[in-house]
């Protein structure tokens, strides 16, 4: 997957936990909690979901590298094959 | 011969719009069965039906708006239908199915349904374009300038009106139910590692968060006092005959709902969390069930994810009480004599004086306290 593509599909994994986030609205920047008024059982979906999208383990202690776009983003294409 | 009506889906709910039927005249259905989908105050709510037997005749069209309580469909029991008879049904039918009814639910996000509202489309008659074929807001504005309109809806009716329902179940419950409140700080010492832990062995998939062992505890709690897992009606306290937990899910759009996580004291932490993810999603996706939202037998509402450190819930009727949870922080804590840090909670109680007293109430927070120090047990 390139960059755009693995962006892509975490907008997708983001718009499967969260099905009222419009894509086009999406701060990349900007914590999920703070933008999506997520909570803990929103960002367990939705790093469920990225775990079924890209077959990556996620230890918890990683969670703080997943609070934003750009931080999955980079996550995922520094930990995916 | 037996009527199926519109079921009450709690106190903040008088009346919903049909918007899709899923069965015909004819058709056979059991127990537990998701028949059609109810546009309330609460969202779209999947309807189960509560017998076996057959459809006879479907009363109420798709888009008709109906007071809980209106006969939706006639249904013909199970124990009277014989094969012939079920073949029969549909030239007994008096009113057909509208031709709008699916055999399937629209698949839509809220976002787009709501857009469908205030367009005045109607979402069944778009392709949708989305993953499964779901109708997206692109699709409905698409159709927006081809299909034929509707009165659009005034935007932000709907959360208006889940407004207004609170409100009224709110300013009932404080009317009518003489609250008081107590509150108890909670050593997490023990629990929290004890879920890190459990977690660092789980796969992804299964991961707990601490809020649903908080469910966990307060449901065994209730084995031990039952007086506070029930309903006030008639002038009189009745005991639920099981312990369904219901948990407020605020909805990112605004408002909230309280749905039943079932047989809470029955289930491991394991099931309680599968169930408690697939609830979280659906509520806000608006794909809840009707027994999920009538059957909630006290409410657990935790804001602590929001910083609030101590919550003062409002029962709702015809519960009788209400569990509260804050954040869930580091305090300094007195421990074998030292001044310690520590992960605590304050977990708060609303109970009804007409069933309870306080001195109840604090045994009943002093069992909840007792299962969190002991999770092994949870």
């Amino acid at each position: 997957m390139n960059a755009a593509e693995i962006r892509a599909a975490v907008i997708n994994a983001l718009t499967s936990v969260a099905p009222d986030i419009e894509p086009g609205t999406i701060r990349a920047e900007i914590n999920f909690r703070d933008q999506f008024d997520f909570d803990s059982m929103d960002f367990l979906n939705f790093v469920t979901a990225l775990h079924h999208k890209f077959g990556i383990d996620i230890p918890e202690a990683d969670y703080p590298r997943l609070m934003n776009l750009d931080g999955c983003a980079d996550y995922v294409s520094k930990n995916s094959a | 011969m037996s009527d199926f009506s519109m079921p009450s889906l709690g106190a903040d709910m008088e009346d919903g719009t049909m918007i899709e039927w899923h069965v015909k005249p004819g058709d056979r259905v059991k127990r537990g069965d998701i028949i059609a989908v109810v546009e309330t105050q609460k969202g779209a709510i999947d309807i189960e039906i509560f017998e076996d037997g057959v459809i006879q005749e479907i009363v109420v069209n798709v888009g008709e708006k109906v007071p809980v309580g209106a006969v939706l469909a006639r249904l013909q029991g199970a124990g009277t239908v014989t094969a012939a008879q079920a073949a029969a049904a549909p030239a007994l039918a008096v009113v057909p199915a509208a031709p709008a009814a699916a055999a399937s639910r629209i698949r839509i996000s809220p976002a787009a349904r709501k857009r469908a509202m205030e367009l005045g489309v109607d979402p069944a008659a778009i392709a949708g374009t989305g993953p499964g074929g779901a109708v997206t807001s692109e699709d409905v504005e698409a159709a927006a300038g081809k299909l034929p309109r509707a009165e659009p809806a005034v935007p932000g009716a709907a959360l208006d009106e889940m407004r207004r329902a609170i409100g009224a179940a709110m300013a009932r419950s404080k009317r009518e139910i003489p609250h008081y409140y107590l509150g108890a700080t909670v050593d997490l010492g023990r629990l929290a590692p004890w879920i890190e832990e459990q977690n660092r062995a789980r796969p992804i998939t299964e991961r707990l968060i601490i809020g649903v062992a908080f469910i966990r505890a307060v449901a065994l709690a209730l084995r031990e006092m039952p007086e506070f897992n029930g309903f006030w009606t008639d002038g009189a306290f009745h005991p639920a005959p099981g312990i369904h937990t219901g948990v407020a899910i605020s909805l990112r759009a605004g408002g909230l709902v309280a749905p039943a996580l079932h047989d809470a004291d029955r289930k491991d932490l394991g099931t309680l969390m599968r169930e408690f993810q697939d609830l979280v999603q659906r509520a806000r996706s608006r794909r809840l069930r009707s027994s999920e939202l009538a059957d909630g037998t006290i409410t657990i509402t935790s804001l602590g994810e929001r910083g609030v450190d101590s919550v003062y819930p409002i029962i709702y009727p015809p519960q009788v009480a209400i569990v509260g949870f804050g954040i869930v922080g580091e305090r300094p804590w007195s421990a074998d004599g030292r001044i310690v840090s520590r992960p605590v909670v304050t977990v708060t109680l609303g109970a009804d004086h007409r069933v309870t007293d306080g001195h109840r109430g604090a045994l009943f927070l002093r069992a909840v306290d007792h299962y969190l120090q002991e999770p092994e047990r949870l």
